[in-house]
């Protein structure tokens, strides 16, 4: 696959930016080193107006109190959770099917940070359940589904780390998290499937809201800080699995060596 | 703003252990996972300038007659 195309009858003097531009590594990782602290940027701003809506406008629970500001946080996690296994799952599917070396490293810098939020994710459902159902943990559908999520990722970033052979444990990563994908309509409906203690879907697509306004805007105010913490950490690693890899090439040592100088 | 005092605010309704504990983590591991990938970012960085290094040492000694 080329980074760059130039076609012969009007010979570009930039390079043209087409969709494989960024499969390049070297040019996905000028991208990503000013993409990353911008979403790290707009994570904090995000996150301090969620946090101020939150705590400061959002009026207390009628039925759970205080305590269910915890959601505010936990279902941003846990959808996090799930979004990120599909995004790693896609990108382990496009290095198996189209070759590419830039999406095996998106899917091990996905892993990571997925396996974080599902650990946000059982952790602050732990700690409002206990108040709420008076219990840390059920082996309920939900909260079981979520677990086996948390030891896909942990086994993906152990598989790919105990083989050696950087294309093998790629591809040997890459079945897992294929596989593993089925689990994740599992956790979304297993509230509906399931007879469970865990309550239903907070949002649901079309129907009436039955959040009060404001609890629903610090929600999705956390839920866009949690989008652009996790783009800015996942491309921050991504460029450094990239270095790990393509430390031979010569844009690498260029910029190393300009890295020195300046 | 339904707190009137700090205290109240931290109290949660009782339940500000939960509360803080849920919010302290999250911040905490937030913090702590782009500290991480920094580092990594910069021992790849290291690793790339050790091995030029290496190799300029090795060029100098072999260009020695």
């Amino acid at each position: 696959m080329h980074a760059v195309t130039t076609t012969s009858a009007a010979p570009a003097l930039r390079p043209r930016l087409t969709w494989f531009t960024f499969a390049s590594p070297a040019n996905f990782y000028r991208l990503a080193g000013a993409l990353a602290p911008a979403c790290g940027v707009a994570a904090a701003a995000f996150a301090l107006a969620g946090l101020w809506m939150g705590f400061f406008v959002a009026p207390t629970d009628a039925v759970q109190g205080e305590v269910y500001r915890i959601i505010f946080i936990h279902v941003p996690t846990a959808w996090m959770s799930m979004v990120l296994y599909v995004a790693m799952a896609f990108w382990a599917a496009m290095g198996w099917f189209l070759n590419a070396r830039m999406a095996f490293i998106f899917a091990r810098a996905i892993a990571p940070t997925g396996a974080l939020f599902t650990v946000l994710g059982l952790w602050t459902g732990a700690l409002w359940g206990r108040p709420t159902w008076g219990t840390w943990w059920v082996w309920d559908a939900r909260l079981t589904s979520e677990l086996i999520l948390l030891f896909l990722y942990l086994g993906y970033m152990a598989l790919v780390a105990a083989i050696d052979d950087t294309r093998r444990a790629d591809k040997a990563g890459a079945l897992l998290a294929i596989v593993g994908v089925v689990n994740v309509p599992v956790i979304y409906f297993s509230v509906v499937w399931w007879n469970t203690l865990h309550q239903g879907s907070s949002l649901t697509m079309g129907a009436k809201q039955h959040m009060a306004s404001t609890m629903l805007v610090a929600m999705l105010l956390l839920t866009l800080a949690c989008w652009a913490y996790a783009f800015a950490v996942v491309f921050l690693r991504a460029r450094a699995i990239t270095l790990e890899r393509e430390g031979d090439a010569a844009w690498a040592r260029a910029l190393v060596a300009a890295k020195i100088q300046g | 703003m339904q707190w009137h005092s700090l205290s109240e605010f931290l109290d949660m309704g009782g339940r500000g252990g939960f509360v803080w504990g849920a919010y302290g983590t999250f911040l905490l591991l937030m913090l702590v996972e782009p500290l991480v990938a920094r580092a990594r970012l910069r021992a790849a960085r290291t690793a790339i300038a050790e091995r030029m290094a290496d190799e300029e040492a090795a060029r100098a000694a072999g260009a020695r007659p």
